[in-house]
């Protein structure tokens, strides 16, 4: 079916700013709809003030169009808000796999869960001894952590 | 009446957030400096949701004159017709005012937002919807430096002393109401500033009283003269448009 093999497509997408995740591993691909002249793609930021999300909106575009769909429409939705427990469970083995910790679930910033925002071991490592060493990291989606046995700093997507 | 009560809503999150990015490469760790110039991302972030929503309300009302956009609101307009608080334009002073004034405003603002998750217009709703989980994160990284500073060294003590004197007879402000905001109250679409006083003193001064610093009191002094969300600035805020808005006004249309 049409619509699969654009989902597929789009599955290729890359966040720019870690890039072994996809769009569809983020959970920011919110739809795709096919309408009788244009291809609506929804999609989600993960915070307000997100770099990346032009560059997402070009990619989409452009691989779209390499693969001969032309008439392209992205839809910006703002709700129900982004939230870090839509990222897939294969988006958190390949987060964890680069070196990022993966989002606590269940987290209460999302309102339903009562866990903490923390990582649950050292990615490299897969230690609990570990440290939080700054609420933000090198993204507004990450937290700087340090890992007190292999001693390696580590990032921290946040719960969201 | 709705398009002032967005703009005000949005000039805040501007002008809050480009004082937070003066901070870029200047933080006193690299750590805190990417935390700041974070915040600060958040915040403009907030403000091109808020000017979008501004600019498509404002061009359903006037169809017949020109179509406004975000950036014209954001870089086209003198200081007069920015509606932010006072507090935000502040310089940025050193660490402890810039921490004691980023606790103000986000605790503040996560109320007026929790608020607006009701909005009438459900597009602002999204907007708050969005905004108020940054918003949750920011009040818990400057209520920390609160408690750290104000319960620190004698010397870190001292300047949040000195950074609650200078800021106190600012905050007022945040909960005189307008008329734009009566009216977006009324209308069901806004929050009156001045019923989220209450709940604004009792979180604030917790934190003060955990950071062992004196509590803010709500103290009937004399009305300020000025009233930024009135559009009376205090001399500061023409700076930051100057530098904000130069590329704009020099190079037109300029995109890079
Ligand atoms: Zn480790």
């Amino acid at each position: 079916m049409e619509k699969e093999k654009i989902i597929s497509i789009l599955e290729e997408v890359m966040d720019p700013e870690i890039p072994v995740l996809s769009i569809a591993d983020l959970g920011i691909l919110r739809g795709v709809e096919i309408l009788e002249n244009e291809i609506r793609v929804t999609v989600t930021p993960t915070y307000s003030g997100c770099p990346a999300m032009d560059t997402i909106q070009e990619d989409i575009r452009s691989i779209l169009l390499k693969n001969g769909f032309d008439k392209v429409k992205i839809n910006l939705v703002l709700s129900p808000a982004w939230t870090s427990e839509w990222m897939t469970d294969s988006g958190r083995e390949k987060l964890e796999a680069f070196g990022i910790a993966a989002p606590a679930l269940n987290h209460s910033c999302t309102m339903a869960g009562t866990g903490t925002d923390e990582p649950g071991h050292c990615p490299l490592c897969h230690s609990e001894n570990i440290e939080m060493i700054s609420r933000f990291g090198s993204t507004a989606c990450k937290a700087l952590y340090r890992c007190l046995d292999c001693r390696e700093p580590f990032d921290y997507f946040k719960c969201h | 009446m709705l398009s002032a009560y967005l703009i005000q809503l949005a000039d805040n999150a501007l002008i809050l957030g480009h004082r937070n990015s003066e901070w870029t490469g200047h933080g006193p760790v690299l750590e805190q400096d990417i935390a700041l110039s974070n915040i600060a991302l958040d915040l403009i972030g907030q403000s091109r949701n808020l000017y979008q929503l501004a600019a498509s309300r404002m061009n359903t009302l006037s169809p017949e004159k020109e179509p406004v956009t975000e950036d014209d609101l954001a870089y086209l307009r003198e200081a007069p017709d920015f509606k932010n608080v006072v507090l935000l334009e502040q310089p940025n002073g050193d660490w402890a005012k810039t921490i004691l004034r980023q606790f103000y405003f986000s605790r503040f603002q996560l109320l007026q937002f929790r608020d607006l998750l009701n909005s009438k217009d459900a597009d602002l709703a999204a907007i708050a919807e969005k905004s108020i989980k940054e918003i949750r994160y920011h009040v818990k990284w400057s209520s920390e430096w609160v408690c750290r500073l104000g319960d620190g060294t004698t010397e870190s003590h001292t300047r949040m002393l000195n950074a609650l004197e200078e800021l106190n007879p600012l905050v007022a402000e945040l909960f005189t109401t307008t008329d734009y905001e009566l009216a977006a109250a009324t209308g069901g679409w806004g929050t009156d500033p001045a019923s989220l006083q209450p709940d604004w003193l009792q979180a604030v001064n917790a934190t003060l009283q955990t950071a062992t610093l004196p509590l803010y009191r709500d103290e009937k002094k004399p009305a300020l003269l000025l009233s930024g969300k009135n559009g009376f600035h205090s001399e500061h805020l023409g700076f930051i448009l100057a530098e904000m808005q130069f590329l704009q006004r020099a190079y037109p249309g300029c995109d890079w």
